[in-house]
């Protein structure tokens, strides 16, 4: 009985240990994947070619461009550089937390932002248009911090 | 949309309104006890029964008539409209002079009667609309058109009942236009719909294939605007809902979005967004020049005029973040009025002229709320997790707002839909739509 009763406190514990360990796994799957509430996954992200990132990612409210979002830029535009035929649509969001009409300001603003880096790297501005979504096409459905951060995005879209 | 040019209202007052206040509904406070208020069916002879049935395929169109105007009265919230079952007296006869023990007896305070008659292929409705308690008139009108209005002749009646009950103008033979949506959250197929304010009459004006966004109705025609993505370049466009005929408006070298008229129809006010910046813009639609009404490096959007013309609120984040300003209708002394905790969006100034309704986000909550118009006696009126776009009903007692909710990953659990608050706060209710909805706009009075 007194064996029996052990063994099952053991399960017990292994069972509240493997349960711990999944949600610390599932934590820590989140924070690896927004730093700072941009998103740093790679989930949704598509290639316009290999190594080149097509979309990047802004914080709430914000349309700053990150460290990392300047980098991809950067491929994007020695990409862009190097195939001289072909234009961009840069497609700017935002998440479903805020009006509808600021939204489609602040895409507006995002993709912008993307565009001004793109030109600074030499991309001229006649291959370069711009489109805002606002809140209207969302990558991810959920309604949820880290569904949020994957729709804030400017995605660059091969217009030919 | 023919209807409308075909309707033919003629009034005639039956008898000469000689009263004094006798019952008085306040609709300024939150109505607690809702007035208790007897609608007998409109009486109808078999004849004219019989006829209308083959006409319109109704089979009784007096109860019908007597169910729009219960169904209007119930949802403000400032009337209780009573069991029919319970009723005594007929129809007919209550109409000529009703028993006014009888309807004591079951506690109404008003009662209406009416008679429905069919002549040279025009219904005749009249009604009439009884203090119980006083035991006499107060109000008789007839009204005669085709019989396809019969559902307005019931809004025009409701309007005049609430009108002589409450000192203020009624808000029942409106319409409202908004966005349809369908399919899941990533590829939302949105097309324009237009009803009856009650719900009923829905027809959709696009059909589906691009992206369109808040329609606005113009306060003097039958004129929308509203933001469509046709060729996937978001404009602003101008809709004639009796023709279909509709155009761009202006010739902008980018975005313009946030559209709404000037109170005297002749302006549309909206957004141009250019190289990461949007301002404020106005079309004189007749003689087609835009001035620039806002110049700032923020985002100034969702302007909306004072119902004099001579001021705009709009939502700007110049003070980082999004906030709500009052500036002179030719841009100058741009003024912020929203000063409490979190961000302010979507102002619409109310129709009487003394209150901005906005929406409100504040720790991850969304408010649809009013205050007046230097930003002072902030109220919150209805909090949810996510709501905005408030849009006035005419006589500027009722906001119509729309509301999301929340979904998994998968997009279950999403829905867009219709709601409507009294100013007060109280009689918060669900506005059916045959699809989810969202960004609605009340027309004015159809008639007066």
């Amino acid at each position: 009985m007194i064996f029996k009763k052990s063994t099952y406190n053991l399960i017990l514990a292994s069972i509240f240990a493997l349960l711990l360990s999944a949600c610390a796994q599932k934590a820590a799957k989140i924070d690896s994947q927004i730093q700072g509430d941009v998103y740093t996954g790679t989930d949704t992200v598509e290639y316009l070619a290999d190594g080149v990132p097509d979309r990047v990612f802004f914080a709430t409210n914000e349309s700053v461009l990150t460290t990392a979002s300047r980098d991809t830029l950067r491929k994007q535009a020695a990409w862009l550089r190097k195939n001289s035929d072909i234009n961009v649509v840069l497609e700017g969001h935002a998440d479903e937390r805020g009006t509808r009409e600021y939204n489609l300001a602040l895409g507006e603003r995002r993709a912008n932002a993307a565009k001004d880096y793109l030109m600074t790297y030499g991309i001229s501005e006649n291959r370069i248009s711009v489109i805002s979504y606002g809140k209207e096409r969302p990558v991810d459905s959920g309604s949820n911090p880290l569904a949020w951060s994957k729709n804030r995005r400017s995605v660059t879209v091969k217009a030919n | 949309m023919k209807i409308l040019k075909s309707i033919i209202l003629i009034i005639f007052i039956l008898l000469p309104l000689k009263l004094h206040a006798l019952i008085e509904v306040d609709i300024t406070r939150g109505n607690l006890n809702p007035l208790p208020i007897a609608v007998s069916a409109l009486y109808s002879d078999k004849e004219t029964t019989e006829n209308l049935k083959k006409e319109i395929k109704i089979d009784q169109i007096g109860d019908e008539i007597s169910k729009v105007i219960e169904n209007n009265l119930k949802a403000t919230g400032l009337f209780n409209p009573l069991e029919k079952k319970a009723f005594l007296q007929k129809p007919d006869v209550a109409h000529l002079k009703p028993r006014f023990e009888d309807w004591s007896l079951i506690k109404a305070q008003a009662l209406i009667t009416g008679k429905v008659e069919f002549k040279d292929d025009k219904v005749r409705v009249e009604f009439r609309l009884w203090d119980v308690l006083a035991a006499r008139e107060m109000l008789a009108l007839a009204f005669t058109t085709v019989p396809n209005n019969w559902r307005r002749i019931g809004h025009i009646i409701s309007d005049k009942i609430y009108e002589r009950l409450t000192g203020e103008k009624g808000y029942f033979d409106t319409r409202i236009i908004y966005v349809s949506e369908k399919g899941p959250k990533t590829q939302r197929v949105k097309k324009l719909a237009i009803m009856d304010q009650d719900g009923f009459n829905t027809k959709y004006l696009t059909l589906g294939n691009e992206l369109v966004l808040t329609p606005r109705f113009n306060p003097t025609n039958q004129m929308v605007t509203y933001l469509s993505y046709f060729k996937n370049l978001p404009r602003v466009y101008l809709l004639d809902i009796e023709t279909g005929i509709q155009e761009v408006v202006g010739d902008f070298p980018g975005m313009t979005f946030a559209p709404r008229f000037s109170p005297d129809g002749k302006k549309i006010i909206m957004s141009f967004a250019k190289d990461g910046n949007s301002d404020i813009y106005t079309m004189n639609l007749e003689n087609r020049i835009v001035e620039r009404i806002t110049n700032h490096p923020s985002i100034d959007t969702s302007p909306s005029y004072s119902p004099d013309g001579k001021f705009i609120t709009f939502n700007s984040d110049r003070s980082g973040y999004q906030q709500i300003y009052v500036m002179k209708s030719d841009g100058s002394k741009v003024k912020r009025i929203s000063f409490g905790n979190g961000l302010y969006g979507t102002p619409v100034w109310s129709p009487r002229g003394d209150l901005i309704a906005f929406t409100k986000l504040h720790k991850g909550k969304f408010y649809i709320g009013v205050m007046r118009t230097d930003g002072t006696g902030e109220r919150l009126l209805t909090e949810n997790y996510y709501q905005e776009a408030p849009s006035w009903s005419p006589n500027g007692r009722v906001l119509i707002f729309y509301r999301e909710t929340k979904s998994n990953s998968d997009g279950e659990g999403f829905s867009a839909k219709l709601w409507s608050i009294d100013l007060t706060g109280y009689n918060e209710r669900q506005v059916i739509t045959e699809t989810d909805a969202s960004d609605p706009s009340w027309s004015s009075l159809l008639s007066n």
